[in-house]
């Protein structure tokens, strides 16, 4: 029983250890709580709605979100801001839908169920009007990038003077935390560019944290609804285990071997 | 399965056993004598069961939401984690239920290899498991393509890359297994196909794995011959049921926690990135088990013989009961087998380990002198030991150890003496 714990525990640390590995070229990144993590973690909302700001004010002029849709926005879990609220929002963007019944594309205000709005019409577009880069789609962007949110975190802050060994092409940056510090997007976040209506301070520390607390929940919008189920399941599965175990004492007494 | 006569207590039941004998084959199940030894290592063939049911159906109700088309597949499985109902509940349980599958697969058959199952009178047991072994590696590798990510495309461009190392035809085989000139939508579609009827090959490769294994019945952590049924063995039921149970129930905890709290942890982030023929990713690995075999392949520098040694340390395996020349099955009683055998399984761990490192350096070193030694171990080693090891001796009865008597052929002899 003792050694069976002990492979278990063994080859878990085994794989896990593998898989982190993966994040090689090894910098620290900036540590920040998330409020999200652990067992009980949940969104700060206040955060999420910030978050949005910040995205939809800066990040959307080039990063598509092509998998969320307005009524998220609205939904339990995320940042929950109430219908009317998601509807207003939806309703600021200009949708192209059609052909309508004499065969023309026209543009109406956005609905709920309308995906976001994309700021350039495809991926040539994207490269063409970003010296041939192509800013990722950020659904789901802290779950492709090995370090996480703390990668993005950090990247947000990274940004700094080159050394002077290096020298950097025209439109491209130095950033400690890119992988091989060259990236192709300027210093995104700057103290006071955007204006909070809870009257946060915008802080460059502040904006990143929002936006990729944000981008944690668009990539992982049941996240919530996940760690609840978990914590159910799991006092369920050990308390069923310890009646398991004293059945099974029970039943093998009648023979004479151990369990 | 004439080792018992049954007959059904009701009029109804005997009509209907006497046409389709079900209740025989259930009463069988439930009496299938189990010797009361097995440890904690013999529960795996029970988990392995729940595995692979919840891989059956976790993956037909995501086959009802995904859509396995090039331009699609990644967009259908983002579908699924946001808008299906509990869609993410279902995709993470089958994601990481493929993990768990191969974790307790491992544990099986290293299980096997400790305690010598795979000897005679189970031969066909055990090469029955290594052809499900192999599927359960075809299923996972393709089931992995299906989410259309960047490790999926360049995963399933590297290993169906593997067969142009084939002379003469090699190039040809690759374009049929693509259908096409790149790993492209027609590929995906035919991968998807096969990852849905494979696990229906491996349904009834485990009827025929269990149904091998009532014939000798169960080998034991003494791995001595029993009389069945005797004092040394008890009924399936309720006594393996309700202890396959419990370990099943600490599997799904740990299971749960892969699930719940970290359940991309065992994936790569790339796979997070739609698939783009134009992109290469820095490190092409695969999935943690399929790491050892990687590690083999990489590390001969000859493409044809890399592919050729991978494909060899699987295939060892099913001649393991002939390369194996010891009469005594479990380690229990073989003392230097039993340190060559945690010798191999550190070996398979360290290949796993450079599996997932570049090719390049100590890396490289170590994987070459691992995967000699793996091969050493079982075509010169085992082989070897056989002849050469002195055993301990083995008891004539499991109730022996278990009642604390020592494992001495001697004393047991003495007792039987005593007793007639």
């Amino acid at each position: 029983m003792k050694n069976l714990y002990k492979l278990i525990s063994i080859l878990i640390i085994v794989i896990t250890s593998n898989s982190q590995t993966f994040a090689a070229e090894k910098v620290e990144y900036i540590k920040t709580d998330w409020s999200f993590k652990g067992l009980f973690g949940k969104f700060d909302r206040a955060s999420l709605q910030r978050g949005y700001q910040v995205y939809t004010e800066v990040c959307a002029s080039c990063h598509s979100m092509k998998y969320l849709s307005y009524r998220n926005l609205a939904e339990k879990g995320g940042p929950e801001f109430s219908e009317a609220q998601a509807k207003a929002i939806a309703a600021s963007f200009e949708v192209n839908d059609g052909p309508n019944s004499d065969g023309e594309m026209f543009t109406r205000p956005g609905k709920l169920s309308d995906k976001f709005v994309m700021p350039y019409e495809n991926v040539k577009a994207a490269q063409a009007a970003n010296g041939g880069a192509y800013p990722p789609d950020m659904s789901v962007l802290v779950k492709a990038r090995g370090g996480g949110v703390d990668y993005i975190y950090s990247l947000l802050q990274g940004y700094e003077e080159p050394p002077s060994n290096i020298s950097l092409d025209d439109g491209v940056y130095y950033n400690k935390y890119m992988y091989g510090n060259k990236i192709r997007m300027s210093a995104p976040l700057s103290d006071g560019l955007v204006e909070y209506g809870d009257g946060t301070n915008a802080t460059v520390e502040q904006m990143s944290k929002d936006v990729t607390t944000f981008l944690m929940w668009s990539a992982e919008p049941h996240l919530e609804a996940r760690h609840q189920m978990g914590f159910k399941a799991i006092v369920y599965l050990i308390i069923l285990t310890v009646l398991v175990y004293f059945s099974m004492k029970k039943i093998w007494s009648r023979v004479e071997s151990e369990v | 399965m004439s080792d018992h006569d049954y007959r059904p207590k009701s009029k109804v039941g005997q009509w209907f056993n006497d046409r389709l004998p079900l209740l025989t084959l259930a009463n069988h199940l439930t009496d299938y004598p189990t010797p009361k030894n097995l440890n904690y290592w013999w529960t795996f063939g029970g988990i392995l069961t729940f595995c692979l049911i919840t891989q059956i159906v976790t993956g037909l109700t995501l086959a009802m939401h995904y859509i396995a088309h090039a331009d699609m597949a990644f967009e259908s499985v983002e579908h699924i984690m946001r808008d299906v109902n509990y869609g993410w509940l279902i995709r993470y349980i089958h994601a990481n239920g493929a993990s768990m599958f191969f974790l307790a697969v491992y544990i099986h058959i290293f299980r096997s290899l400790f305690y010598g199952s795979y000897k005679s009178p189970r031969e066909i047991i055990w090469i029955l498991g290594i052809i499900i072994y192999l599927l359960m590696m075809a299923a996972a590798f393709m089931g992995y393509v299906l989410p259309w990510g960047q490790m999926s495309f360049w995963g399933a461009t590297v290993i169906t890359n593997l067969f142009s190392a084939i002379p003469l035809v090699g190039e040809g085989i690759v374009t049929w297994l693509w259908g096409g000139y790149s790993v492209d939508n027609p590929t995906l579609t035919r991968f998807f196909t096969l990852h849905y009827l494979i696990p229906f090959l491996i349904l009834g490769l485990v009827v025929l794995h269990i149904w091998a294994l009532h014939v000798p019945g169960n080998n034991n952590p003494v791995g001595i011959d029993i009389k069945k049924p005797s004092k040394d063995t008890v009924p399936f039921h309720p006594y393996i049921v309700i202890k396959d149970g419990f370990a099943l129930l600490m599997f799904m905890i740990v299971f749960a926690f892969f699930v719940f709290y970290a359940p991309n942890i065992l994936g790569h982030a790339d796979n997070y990135i739609e698939a783009n023929p134009m992109v290469t990713p820095a490190h092409i690995v695969p999935e943690w088990y399929l790491l050892p075999f990687y590690a083999i392949l990489r590390s001969v520098p000859d493409k044809l013989l890399g592919v050729v040694a991978m494909l060899s340390a699987i295939l060892i395996l099913a001649v393991l009961p002939w390369l194996d020349t010891s009469k005594i099955r479990s380690a229990v009683f073989r003392p230097l087998y039993k340190q060559f055998y945690w010798i191999l399984v550190a070996d398979v761990l360290i290949l796993g380990y450079v599996g997932a490192m570049p090719a390049e350096g100590l890396y490289l070193l170590i994987a070459r002198v691992a995967t000699a030694y793996y091969f050493l171990h079982f075509l010169v080693i085992l082989p070897v030991l056989g002849f050469k090891e002195k055993t301990l001796p083995i008891p004539l009865s499991i109730t022996e150890p278990v009642l604390g008597g020592s494992p001495n052929l001697a004393v047991a002899r003495n007792k039987e003496s005593k007793i007639e």
